[in-house]
């Protein structure tokens, strides 16, 4: 599997997210001057060099300073500026998590914090340079939306819709081009899943960059034992769509999570934890990056070394539904 | 719209008197909650007496406004000084402190925005230059002519983000912002220069491209001067340093250690109080 090349015929190839972002950020700016980036040596990396020349007055560098970065966001945002504060989400997630928490968080400041090369995708520069830890730490930070949108089109509607929501959200990304999962787009809001694929016999959870492996592998079990997936880009971790995951789980069948991020702490937990209290007992898998040092290599090695991948979900699948 | 506020202008004579009463005010409630950052708010007492009495362009009836001057406490465990100046400016009514630090409470012991005229959320160190880095630039951008202001402790200098801002305010060319250094010379475990030595603050920030200005943080025409008459230079930051006493106006916790969060017994508690009488009775 390779995550930019297009495996299915059924799905039409698209851009790297962080080509939308950029994208839909430069359209937004057009017609609002209120508009504001904030990077930290990173207009490269966010893909913001066009936006930095076309709107001069709208983008404010700090360097190599995330704390900084975020803390002059908060003004920026507290100043009626609609800011995203864009770095890379290693960094923006840790080493200014307690800006977050307080400066943008605590305080109700709406900065969209932009994580770009999230998850594992910066691969063989390794550990220092993937955010594994994002969705954990920030789903222990009240008030804040967490967003991993999974293709162009909830890239480009989470952009326009961060910007109109007053509201702190934290917004992550990868770098390779992603299909698009559906055709039949309708609406987007935060919080609410988005059923990709339909099927009774097994469900799918995933968000970011995973949903496409979890769709390649529903298709697969189709293809190969005429069983069908519900496939969901659960792109808004927090606040978490309870509505639909009891719908998904109250037919009973097996329920997998998949995330571009460690086991502990992510979508998978929180899923886990809401089903649980709630009393569902379906057979539950957690699929994710575990507990360990990360294996060396590029993204799609390392999703294949932790099966997350077409054949690595389709694995998953057969074991849960014991065929 | 431009907006000023309708003060009326003290003399000289009443601000020294607002002072004192600044001083009892936040005696009375740091002793009635039995809690509080004492030395450090009686050292930052007559700064917060110059800003919000002689400087700040903020009105308390309608405290959003988008043309108020911005004056973000970074040194947020000095809350209690900022309360009584905001209750005696009329933000809220002081009775509301009654309930300092009581189960519920909106005023606790850091700034939040919950309390009428708090900007921010305040009280881990470093975080309140960096908004108002954010801030001063958002009103460059609008060509507002508003003034941006932070109250920084020498105890949180240490603290990386401070010189993270500081170099981008300089970048900026922020001369709508005003840091202020309440330079008490003390934190909770001694002097800095034994804790980490933050000496030559003035050659380290004019390093950093600021504008500096030294005061007697305790003498307010030298405040009122360094504090409102314009940047100390055009195209650059201002950094006015106030030397202050930790504790000041209290003999017995001038500069001592122990009173950072040292709350008065009832014995202490009167003597504070005879010894701000007879300071009032001198002015």
């Amino acid at each position: 599997m390779e995550l930019d090349k297009i495996e299915e015929k059924d799905l039409k190839m698209g851009k790297a997210n962080q080509d939308v972002f950029s994208e839909t950020l430069q359209a937004l700016a057009e017609t609002d001057r209120n508009i504001i980036a904030v990077t930290s040596d990173s207009r490269g990396s966010g893909k913001l060099v066009p936006f930095g020349e076309k709107y001069p007055n709208q983008i404010v560098e700090v360097g190599i300073a995330e704390q900084n970065l975020v803390g002059v966001a908060a003004g920026l945002a507290s100043a009626g500026k609609k800011t995203f504060a864009v770095s890379p989400a290693c960094f923006l997630s840790a080493r200014a998590l307690e800006q977050i928490k307080n400066d943008v968080c605590y305080s109700d400041n709406p900065v969209t914090l932009v994580g770009i090369s999230s998850g594992v995708s910066y691969g063989a520069l390794g550990t220092t340079h993937h955010s594994l830890h994002d969705y954990a730490v920030l789903r222990a930070i009240n008030n804040i939306i967490i967003v991993a949108p999974a293709d162009n089109f909830e890239t480009e509607q989470a952009v326009r819709l961060a910007a109109k929501t007053n509201k702190p959200v934290y917004m992550r990304y990868g770098k390779k081009a992603m299909p698009f999962l559906k055709e039949d787009n309708k609406t987007f809001e935060f919080g609410k899943g988005r059923v990709v694929r339909e099927g009774n016999d097994i469900t799918i959870i995933a968000t970011g960059e995973t949903v496409y492996p979890a769709w390649l592998a529903a298709k697969k079990l189709e293809d190969e034992h005429d069983m069908k997936a519900t496939v969901v880009s659960m792109h808004t971790i927090k606040p978490l769509d309870i509505k639909l995951l009891e719908e998904l789980a109250s037919n009973g069948r097996p329920i997998i999570t998949v995330e571009e991020h460690m086991v502990n702490g992510g979508l998978g937990e929180a899923c886990a934890s809401h089903l649980f209290q709630k009393g569902f007992k379906n057979p539950f898998k957690i699929v994710g990056i575990p507990d360990e040092y990360t294996v060396t290599g590029s993204q799609v090695e390392i999703f294949n070394h932790y099966g997350i991948s077409k054949d690595g979900l389709f694995k998953t699948c057969k074991e849960l539904l014991d065929i | 719209m431009k907006f000023s506020h309708k003060l009326k202008k003290m003399t000289n004579k009443e601000l020294k008197l607002k002072s004192v009463f600044l001083r009892k005010n936040l005696l009375k409630y740091i002793y009635k909650a039995k809690a509080g950052h004492t030395g450090g708010s009686l050292s930052c007492v007559d700064t917060l007496n110059v800003l919000y009495n002689r400087v700040l362009n903020v009105d308390p009836n309608n405290f959003k406004n988008p043309h108020r001057d911005r004056y973000i406490q970074s040194k947020g465990h000095c809350v209690e000084a900022l309360f009584v100046t905001l209750a005696d400016r009329g933000f809220f009514p002081e009775s509301d402190l009654e309930t300092l630090c009581q189960y519920q409470s909106h005023y606790i012991g850091h700034p939040t925005k919950k309390v009428n005229g708090v900007e921010q959320n305040t009280g881990a160190l470093g975080h309140g230059l960096p908004i108002c880095v954010g801030e001063a630039i958002a009103a460059k951008l609008d060509d507002k002519s508003h003034r941006v202001y932070t109250l920084l402790g020498d105890g949180e200098l240490p603290e990386g983000s401070n010189w993270e801002a500081f170099l981008s305010a300089s970048h900026y060319k922020l001369d709508n912002l005003y840091a202020i250094l309440d330079n008490n010379k003390q934190q909770i475990t001694g002097y800095n220069k034994d804790v980490m030595n933050t000496d030559s603050v003035r050659q380290k920030l004019e390093a950093f491209g600021w504008a500096v200005k030294e005061v007697d943080g305790h003498n307010l025409e030298e405040l009122e001067e360094a504090l409102n008459s314009g940047p100390l230079e055009t195209g650059k930051p201002s950094f006015i340093i106030a030397h202050t006493i930790k504790g000041k106006g209290i003999s017995y916790m001038e500069g001592v250690t122990k009173w950072h969060h040292g709350v008065p017994s009832p014995e202490q508690y009167e003597l504070a109080l005879s010894e701000l009488r007879e300071a009032e009775a001198l002015i």
